[in-house]
């Protein structure tokens, strides 16, 4: 994955800026050390645990409960919402910020990535404050027979709101390095806007966006804390797959909660290794940084 | 590129991402402006001093920083034997360091809550030695460690892989021991890295409530945390106290990101 530059200069680090063999052995065996206590073991006991009562009833845990059916097919209806609505914001957004000058575009930057900077539970709050019955516009709302809080509406917006950086991070860097001269010259061949954006613009980014879908999918399967405030956790009515799980340790649920946090480890580790196959099959990469790109180029 | 390029789309994406921008973020931040407008500065200041929000905050505080802290010398040590040592499955352990970012915190708190209890598979080791995490702070701390791992690490291993090793090489025959070349020669340029990732990681811990309800016995002045104030705020409908406390961390964290782009612009402009 690194790009590989240490085999010229080997022989001579080897002499006089390597770290002794005990270091090496002490260090590697720390960091080893970290990352299986840290992560590694917390993933084992997940999976252990959930199948403790052997497979038949792993699955009658997951799926005989109906609640934890409700759970996953709200989760099944919110998070792919989440997505598409930030995809097509990702895309419009990326397209404006990547191609184009004008004032107020920075600041713009950093209001995409306002959502990193706010704690999960004061995004419940703002919503609740909002659309709740004392809210701004709840009132108006429920007068007008639409109820968005306690609602699927509102884990929509809370989860929209917590993922949505990540697909436009994720295009604008790459949209940035790709550069207009196809777009430009799709349009000088006589090509309309919109069949440059779908023949030239989309495809260019179709990694992009498929490690961006990657990444706000397992975010917005796994959202909590904003969620959390704005379900009002009516069983069967707004219950997410990771607040029924907080639902079932509540209730000393043991294999039950662990067979339903599975699934969600089961989602985290698999996008983890779709983003490692989609990184090899785009070669070495750097990290993208949409706050600094542009700018400091 | 240039604004005189002739590209299609200009007023269609504008109107499109100012739009959906203004409905998903700015108009329920807009919802908090107008309620923290209803209250009085007297009785922000009463809210935010009360004994048990003072306590939260004071635990939200000291946990992430601790948390954050921790952070810099695991991430320093994995960052490093990720970057300069082979040794087997570094693919996977490196793929591994991603896993808090996109693991649901639910699960983290869990997992954490389980792993340190009496029976648990790391509580049955060190309980007996003495040593009680689960429901203390210490177990607060410790997922915070898990949620801010990456950053640090994230952030340090780009910078350590373009040093050129030659610096150290020069430093080592100039006659300074490998520590000293650590301190003086590489720290120097790792520095910026690890405040942005110490910066992340703690803006991060002050936020995270998912896996903190989970490990923490959530009693108030004790174990409980500024989020988890603010939900038992909401659900008492106490939403003007509410407020007065997700300001406080919203302009805590807002400060935080502001001194980062500070200390970035600062330190690219030292290096140039």
């Amino acid at each position: 994955m690194k790009p590989d530059t240490s085999t010229a200069v080997q022989p001579r680090r080897q002499r006089a800026a390597q770290d002794p063999l005990w270091l090496r052995v002490l260090l590697t065996s720390m960091a080893l050390a970290i990352v299986g206590i840290l992560i590694f073991l917390p993933i084992l006991h997940v999976f252990v645990h959930a199948f403790s009562e052997g497979p038949f009833s792993y699955f009658e845990h997951l799926f005989g409960d109906s609640a934890n059916r409700d759970a996953i097919l709200t989760t099944l209806s919110v998070a792919p919402r989440a997505v598409i609505l930030n995809l097509v914001f990702g895309v419009s957004a990326a397209w404006l910020i990547a191609r184009f000058r004008f004032p107020g575009r920075t600041l713009l930057l950093t209001m995409v990535d306002l959502p990193f900077a706010i704690s999960p539970v004061v995004v419940g709050l703002a919503l609740v404050l909002l659309y709740g019955n004392q809210g701004l516009l709840g009132p108006r709302l429920s007068s007008a027979g639409i109820t968005v809080l306690f609602n699927t509406p509102a884990l929509v917006l809370a989860t929209t709101f917590v993922t949505l950086p990540f697909i436009v991070r994720e295009l604008i860097p790459l949209m940035e390095s790709v550069g207009p001269d196809e777009e430009l010259a799709a349009l000088s061949l006589g090509a309309s806007g919109w069949q440059m954006f779908w023949l030239v613009t989309l495809p260019g980014l179709r990694l992009g966006l498929l490690y961006g879908i990657i990444l706000c999918s397992a975010r917005a399967v796994g959202e909590f804390g904003a969620v959390y405030v704005v379900s009002g956790r009516i069983a069967g009515r707004g219950q997410t797959i990771p607040l029924r799980v907080e639902q079932l340790f509540q209730q000393y649920q043991s294999p039950a909660d662990f067979a339903l946090a599975s699934i969600l480890t089961g989602i985290a580790l698999a996008s983890l290794f779709a983003r490692r196959l989609l990184e090899s099959a785009s070669g070495p990469r750097k990290i993208p940084s949409a706050t600094t790109s542009g700018d400091a180029a | 590129m240039s604004s005189r390029v002739p590209l299609p789309g200009f007023a269609l994406s504008l109107g499109y991402t100012l739009t959906f921008m203004s409905l998903i973020v700015f108009l329920p931040l807009a919802a908090i402006a107008w309620k923290s407008a209803d209250l009085s500065w007297e009785q922000f200041v009463q809210t935010v001093s009360h004994p048990r929000a003072l306590a939260a905050m004071r635990l939200t505080f000291s946990t992430a920083l601790i948390a954050a802290a921790i952070n810099i010398v695991l991430g320093l040590i994995v960052a490093w034997v990720l970057v300069r040592y082979e040794f087997p499955f570094k693919r996977w352990v490196d793929a591994l360091i991603d896993l808090p970012f996109a693991l649901p915190t639910a699960v983290a708190g869990l997992v954490y809550a389980s792993l340190y209890m009496n029976d648990g598979w790391i509580g049955r080791f060190i309980v007996p030695m003495g040593i009680e995490i689960a429901y203390t702070p210490a177990a607060i701390v410790m997922v915070l460690v898990f949620t801010g791992f990456p950053f640090v690490v994230r952030a340090v291993q780009p910078v350590l892989e373009e040093i050129d090793t030659d610096l150290e090489e020069a430093s080592a025959i100039l006659g300074a021991t490998r520590w000293q070349t650590f301190w003086m020669v590489l720290w120097p340029n790792l520095r910026p890295a690890v405040v942005t990732g110490f910066a992340l990681a703690l803006a991060r811990g002050l936020g995270e409530y998912g896996s903190v309800i989970f490990v923490s016995s959530n009693l108030p002045g004790k174990t409980e945390v500024a989020p988890t104030l603010i939900v038992a705020r909401i659900e008492e409908n106490k939403f003007a106290e509410a407020t007065a406390l997700a300001l406080v961390l919203l302009l805590s964290s807002f400060a935080l990101l502001g001194l980062i782009n500070v200390w970035e612009k600062w330190s690219r402009r030292h290096e140039a």
